[in-house]
């Protein structure tokens, strides 16, 4: 009986079957890309969400001043602003904007930045990416409330379609950070027709009644299954765009999203499992994608709890680790050992070569700080967040120190809102963390380390560092600020309040129909430079 | 009856009042907040977001504020997700669920039960081997290696269905597949013991004895009967099933209900958590009212009382 059930389930699935080409090849044609994006999007508007996938939507639906540039990741393109230009010490900088319309009809204006700013920067709106916005003069005091009129601070409309900026301190690289979405701007009709300018809850940003600027306008979005954006024809770059829509599917689970890739439905994954890279490598090298990616993965060591008081202590477990060996065996995606704190990519700034393994230092300082041979050293442990890749890595680390140094350290996993409390609390020996740029500049690693930033998470402080970081806000030249910005990340690396591991790479799946995707630092892809080539060389299976 | 059902409907209030409790002082007890984040929050932005959502106020007072609200049907935003409020995520992913639970437990009752009966009626033959080891592997292959396995036959290796999201009918087949498979095969077991007890019965010896017809036996006088384990378990599965599976859904990305029972406890999304727990509860008080009642019809030795 259950055979014969069993029988008539697989004749009704085949009669149900998928017969013809790929999902990926129909889209094409349709000139749809099929967007592998994680997870479901904790929300649209720009100036509340914070996450990866939600970025990957939002530069589609809204656009900036200035746009990413396709290749180039320390050129800003044009978006809103058609020109710009600063005053000689990069404080006062003016933008000229251009003819562009809302999706609702209106005129994309100066006052509309303006607006938006202001709302962002509204204190009572909570935005957790306001301090982006901190480099705007007096942003940070409207943002804590010190002042109430936004007047005081630094955007002004001269008219329709002028803005002018004041910056807190010379910026050359403004225009990079005006790339994020922290910086975009909001239709004010919309947000005032539901809710207002602070109201978290406001529902502007929704489906239905969703007003961008954007290469693309939202056409769908069902939770949990996808969120589509079809081409925006009032777009002031339309001719530009190739695609006629994207599809954006939030899957969580890499395996499902591997499999669905290999099944035909999309063009390019989030992410791979690490383990799986030899086997792509070996089995589809032209769909495997290896990209620079402008982050590091380190080891926060608490300095506040014994023995990781001790500078020495701290610089022997950085010398001990032999990364070569970690990304070689362990990480697999082409990850470089990092040799310093701010990765190696940023144009301008060599990376730094200061923690290089030296077993023999290594054990001399440890020596010197009273655990010779590891000797009578304390029991610590490594937090991670739980996860087989973290673990793994944490393991590795357990066993280049027992070996190098003959300490044996513990590692335990926390559940992630757990591991977040605690890393902040400083209720931990070592933990995991890893951090990705929000812009091309070394300032997004080195601000972090000053004394009582949130995202210390050390109990680490060094005035002559806070002081440096200081300066380097308000250099008066480039040249300056990242000769500042050496001298700083020289005082980090001495001083080791940190262990960094490896510098990232971006590992995932792309179909080769899709062209125009190009390597970034910060895995910015503008979408209107993304098209779909009908001829793929192999008919993706 | 109607006492009896009464009666019922006064615990199961009181029984969904005390999970509210215990689950909001729970939750309110875990470490992590539905706020913390990778990149540390300003302080005074983030006490901005906790006096946005209620959180600057002393527990005990949350809690009054929240029961009320809930006894009203407001079950509050989402604290994580933007614009969404608990009722529209259930709202949306509720019927999902229940489309694959209902589909998946048809399947199941069509495929175990009589599979069941077939293995008690021809005990000891092929007939009862087959299925029986078919619905032991069933129950031994959790759906998390079942699914996987599935799509990798029928996505990747034939071709014939797709392998992830929900768009159609043949989006649907796999997960229903996997989930229906699983609780057929309790379905089967749980049948097959039923009917064995009954088909063992002195009464059912005394009517063979008299001649009375082997068909007339099984579905006339031992059917009903040997229902009663099967349909006992029907009741929980059905709240189960229906509210979504986790695995499932997360293997074929289907946009139920499931999932969020997961991630809004990973997100510290605490009125979602809550929102949800109150659903699960409710539906299990009502699954259960109803096994209760069946059950008395089907056997005449209980009582209502």
């Amino acid at each position: 009986m259950a055979k014969v059930l069993i029988a008539l389930a697989l004749a009704g699935a085949v009669a149900a079957c998928n017969s013809g080409p790929p999902e990926t090849e129909k889209a094409a044609r349709e000139g749809i890309l099929l967007f592998g994006n994680g997870s479901e999007p904790k929300g649209i508007d720009p100036h509340l969400v914070t996450g990866v996938p939600e970025n990957h939507i939002i530069s589609a639906l809204v656009e900036g001043l200035v746009a990413y540039h396709p290749t180039n990741d320390l050129e800003a393109a044009p978006g809103m602003a058609e020109r710009w230009e600063h005053s000689p010490d990069f404080k006062r900088w003016t933008f000229h904007l251009r003819d562009a319309k809302w999706t609702n009809g209106d005129p994309v204006t100066a006052q509309d930045f303006v607006y938006s700013w202001q709302r962002i920067l509204s204190p009572e709106l909570g935005a957790e990416y306001a301090p982006m916005l901190y480099v705007l003069k007096n942003g940070e005091k409207f943002n804590k409330g010190e002042i109430k009129d936004f007047r005081q601070v630094g955007v002004k409309a001269l008219d329709a379609r002028t803005l002018q900026v004041e910056l807190e301190g010379s910026t050359s690289y403004f225009p990079l950070m005006l790339q994020h979405y922290s910086f975009f701007p909001v239709n004010p009709r919309a947000v005032e027709e539901h809710g207002g300018m602070v109201d978290r809850q406001s529902g502007w940003s929704t489906l239905d009644n969703f007003v961008g600027n954007g290469p693309f306008k939202i056409k769908k979005w069902v939770t949990n299954q996808v969120f589509e954006v079809e081409r925006n024809p009032a777009y002031w770059d339309a001719k530009t765009v190739r695609l006629n829509g994207i599809r954006f599917y939030p899957i969580d689970n890499v395996n499902s999203e591997e499999t669905m890739f290999r099944n035909g439905r999309l063009h390019l994954t989030s992410t791979v499992f690490p383990d799986k890279i030899p086997f792509f490598r070996k089995t589809m090298p032209e769909k495997l994608r290896i990209d620079p990616y402008l982050g590091n993965y380190f080891y926060r060591l608490n300095v506040t709890r014994k023995p990781l008081d001790d500078k020495r202590v701290r610089r022997a477990l950085a010398l001990a680790l032999d990364k070569k060996l970690i990304v070689e065996k362990v990480t697999k995606g082409g990850q470089a050992p990092a040799t310093g704190f701010v990765p190696q990519g940023i144009p301008g700034y060599e990376p730094s070569d200061a923690v290089q393994f030296r077993p023999d230092e290594a054990r001399r300082l440890l020596a010197e700080a009273g655990y010779p041979g590891g000797k009578g050293f304390p029991k610590i442990e490594i937090m991670i967040n739980t996860s087989e890749a973290h673990r793994k890595i944490a393991e590795a680390v357990q066993e280049l120190w027992r070996r190098e140094l003959g300490i044996n350290v513990g590692i335990y996993n926390q559940e992630w809102k757990v591991y977040l409390d605690n890393q902040s609390n400083l209720n931990y020996d070592i933990s995991r963390a890893g951090w990705i740029a929000d812009y091309v500049h070394p300032s997004t690693f080195i601000d972090m380390f000053t004394t009582g930033n949130g995202n210390n998470d050390t109990g680490w402080s060094n005035p002559q560092y806070d002081r440096l970081v200081d300066a380097a806000r308000t250099a008066a030249s480039e040249e300056e600020r990242v000769k500042l910005m050496h001298q700083a990340e020289a005082i980090l690396l001495d001083d080791m309040p940190v262990i960094p591991i490896y510098w990232y790479t971006r590992t995932y799946l792309k179909d080769p129909r899709v062209m125009g995707w190009n390597p970034t630092l910060l895995d910015n892809h503008p979408y209107k430079h993304v098209w779909l080539s009908t001829e793929a060389p192999e008919a993706g299976k | 009856m109607t006492r009896f059902i009464a009666k019922r409907v006064l615990q199961g209030i009181l029984v969904l009042l005390a999970i509210y409790a215990v689950t909001f002082f729970l939750v309110a007890a875990t470490p992590g907040s539905p706020f913390s984040t990778e990149r540390a929050i300003d302080p005074v932005i983030l006490k901005q977001i906790e006096a946005f959502y209620g959180y600057d106020k002393p527990t005990s007072e949350r809690f009054v504020t929240s029961l009320v609200n809930v006894l009203n049907g407001e079950f509050g935003p989402s604290a994580v997700y933007a614009n969404r409020t608990v009722t529209q995520i259930i709202a949306e992913s509720f019927p999902v669920s229940l489309k694959l639970g209902s589909l998946s437990l048809l399947l199941a009752l069509g495929i175990g039960i009589p599979a069941g009966i077939v293995a008690a009626v021809k005990r000891n033959t092929w007939l009862d081997y087959v299925p029986m080891s078919v619905s032991m592997a069933g129950i031994c292959l959790p759906t998390f290696v079942m699914g996987p396995l599935l799509a990798l036959v029928f996505g990747l290796i034939l071709n014939w269905l797709p392998v992830g999201g929900w768009f159609g009918p043949e989006f649907v087949i796999l997960p229903t597949a996997t989930l229906g498979f699983y609780y057929a095969a309790y379905f089967a077991r749980l049948t097959r013991g039923g009917m064995l007890e009954m088909l063992n019965q002195d009464w059912v010896r005394t009517a063979r004895a008299k001649g009375v017809k082997e068909s007339t036996i099984v579905w006339k006088h031992c059917l009903k009967g040997g229902l009663i384990p099967a349909i006992t378990f029907l009741g929980p599965a059905l709240a189960g099933i229906i509210s979504g599976s986790f695995v499932v859904e997360t293997i074929f990305q289907v946009p139920g209900l499931g999932q969020w029972f997961v991630r809004a406890a990973l997100n510290r999304d605490d009125f979602l958590v809550l929102g949800l727990t109150v659903l699960f509860a409710t539906l299990i008080v009502i699954m259960n009212l109803l096994v209760d009642i069946v059950q008395v019809a089907l056997n005449p030795r209980l009582k209502y009382d």
